[in-house]
């Protein structure tokens, strides 16, 4: 059971975050993995574990120059981690990202790709999907639990309703929500050993994807960025015992009770 | 360029489609468009009513698809019709599980771009899509620069819905037909979770729960107020991923968008995630312990004060008025 984790390096979410001067999301303090991703990483991880055999690669479109979030995920466990790292990348939208991973992860030829549901700094939340068709494989999104059972994988899919069993046929992609599993903290083993484990990096020219990234690839353009509308701050009490009170009567006051 | 025509993917559910769909339907024939919706399923052609009701000349109807996940069956089907029809400007889908599947494959099915978490759409000389960053405290705005159509895929109460009183629209059969390798995930059960009042995002009060609960277990404290005040009970990123709820109570950027009468947040310090999903709220109360929380900024109105304290005197207070 050879597993392939999709994962992407973020601002720290509890930084303040700004666009740069080309729309771009500031990418220029320090990078976390994303904690989305630790889900994917952990799952692979146990799946990997009970199969007995294979192992986990992490995969990721980034700078080469700053990999702590990739190593973050090597020292839970993953055994390599395979970077595109490459200047043409900056300004490259879902699609295009979805063809590099999609490059990369052909290499690989996998029996299982994870990725998260979205990352927690784009939010776009189509790439994973993309990456699966261009792979021609199927997937299975939104997945709430994935178990391995011979040549198919069986995911519990959250719908609106409640969820629905879903089976699918062994290459595919399934994306996990957050809670799927527990992700483990890495130890001080795992640290020092994610230190010499292979973190491959890779060019656009190496994946002969020239042209199909970047701000020219992505064919969209931000055109404007407005402050939006905001809300007044209101009324604000101490609780002196009596804040339900006032509660019920601000209720009263806007007809609610 | 003049809008010609726009295709809305809408999203079949129990017979009817979805609110989100029938809010793209509206937002679609204010273009001045030819608009075609898309569907699935085993009603479709029932559909066919209430999709020219809402504006739409043609229904095509992707038909029954025997347990396929939506995602990859829809997108083939679509793609036979930009074949056989010619692609429209632009194709709005819904921002739902089987929505963003069915985005991700024509994207890449069709090589064009996808622009998502939509959530104003207008006509400037081709469509400009609006999107909420950092919280909802900027938006950007954004447009497709190359060959269309555009895929654009909206979130839920981005528009209201309003009937146009059209007549029942043409039902063109559009089969998907062999959706290749990436066809197999097929769902072999369904569970419906068991929920008793209103849907959380039908719901005229939600009142939400927070990392401020502290446990688990007093999460029943949010249900009971929610109870009381005929509403729905909603919950942060925090608490959903620590597991101490489903997912489908959670609100904000990843979950669902809520615009109630009144959002009433309990010990939630309103994170830029949770407000996207809850700052188009009519009115919002906020109870937090810490005075600096981030939700005291958009809260109309503020409880300092100990959730422990607040919702079991406010349950009390509730019951006490019948």
């Amino acid at each position: 059971m050879n597993i392939v984790v999709c994962v992407k390096q973020i601002p720290d979410p509890a930084a303040p975050q700004a666009l740069d001067a080309s729309h771009n999301l500031d990418r220029s303090g320090k990078l976390i993995l994303d904690e989305a991703d630790t889900y994917g990483v952990e799952m692979a991880l146990q799946l990997v574990d009970k199969a007995g055999t294979g192992e986990v690669t992490v995969v990721s479109m980034c700078s080469a120059s700053d990999v702590a979030g990739l190593r973050n995920a090597l020292a839970m466990g993953a055994a390599k981690a395979i970077v595109v790292s490459d200047d043409s990348l900056r300004g490259t939208d879902a699609l295009g990202t979805a063809k590099v991973l999609a490059a990369v992860i052909r290499r690989v030829n996998p029996d299982l790709v994870l990725a998260a549901t979205e990352s927690s700094d784009g939010y776009t939340g189509t790439t994973p999907v993309q990456v699966a068709e261009l792979l021609g494989l199927p997937s299975i999104t939104f997945a709430k639990s994935v178990a391995i059972d011979g040549s198919t994988v069986k995911v519990e899919r959250q719908t609106e309703a409640g969820y629905d069993e879903v089976a699918a046929p062994l290459p595919a992609l399934v994306t996990v929500t957050a809670g799927v599993v527990e992700p483990r903290y890495a130890s001080f083993k795992g640290i020092m050993a994610a230190k010499n484990k292979p973190l491959e990096v890779l060019s656009i020219a190496d994946l002969g994807l020239a042209g199909e990234t970047g701000p020219t690839g992505a064919r969209q353009e931000i055109t404007d960025v407005v402050a939006a509308e905001s809300r007044a701050a209101g009324e604000k009490h101490v609780d002196d015992g009596d804040g339900a009170e006032k509660i019920v009567s601000f209720l009263e006051s806007i007809k609610v009770l | 360029m003049t809008l010609a025509t726009i295709w809305v993917v809408v999203e079949p559910s129990n017979g009817s489609l979805t609110t989100t769909s029938l809010e793209l339907l509206t937002h679609a024939r204010t273009f001045g468009a030819t608009v075609a919706a898309i569907t699935w399923g085993d009603s479709g052609s029932s559909l066919a009513a209430l999709c020219g009701e809402y504006g739409a000349a043609t229904l095509y109807d992707v038909g029954a698809l025997n347990g396929a996940l939506p995602g990859v069956p829809v997108a083939a089907a679509i793609v036979q019709l930009v074949t056989s029809q010619g692609a429209p400007d632009a194709i709005l889908i819904p921002a739902s599980y089987d929505g963003r599947d069915i985005a991700g494959r024509l994207s890449a099915r069709l090589d064009r771009p996808v622009l998502t978490n939509v959530t104003g759409l207008s006509d400037d000389g081709g469509l400009v899509t609006e999107h909420p960053v950092f919280g909802g405290t900027q938006t950007v705005k954004a447009r497709f620069t190359g060959e269309g159509p555009g895929i654009i895929v909206v979130r839920a109460k981005s528009f209201a819905a309003e009937s146009a009183g059209g007549s029942s629209a043409t039902v063109v059969a559009a089969p998907a037909g062999d959706a290749g390798s990436s066809a197999g995930a097929t769902i072999t059960t369904s569970h419906v979770e068991e929920r008793t009042g209103p849907k959380l995002e039908d719901a005229t009060v939600v009142v939400s729960g927070g990392r401020g609960l502290g446990e688990a277990d007093k999460y029943a404290l949010i249900e009971e107020v929610a109870k009381l005040l005929h509403g729905a009970a909603g919950a942060s990123r925090a608490i959903v991923d620590a597991g101490w709820v489903p997912y489908s109570h959670q609100v904000g950027q990843t979950g669902k968008t809520v615009k109630p009468a009144v959002y009433i947040a309990c010990g939630i310090s309103g994170a830029t995630q949770h407000m996207v999903g809850m700052k188009g709220s009519k009115n919002i109360v906020a109870i937090n312990k810490d005075p600096d929380a981030p939700i005291f900024q958009i809260a109309d109105f503020g409880i300092v004060g100990d959730v422990h304290k607040v919702l079991p005197a406010l349950i009390a207070a509730l019951k006490a008025r019948g």
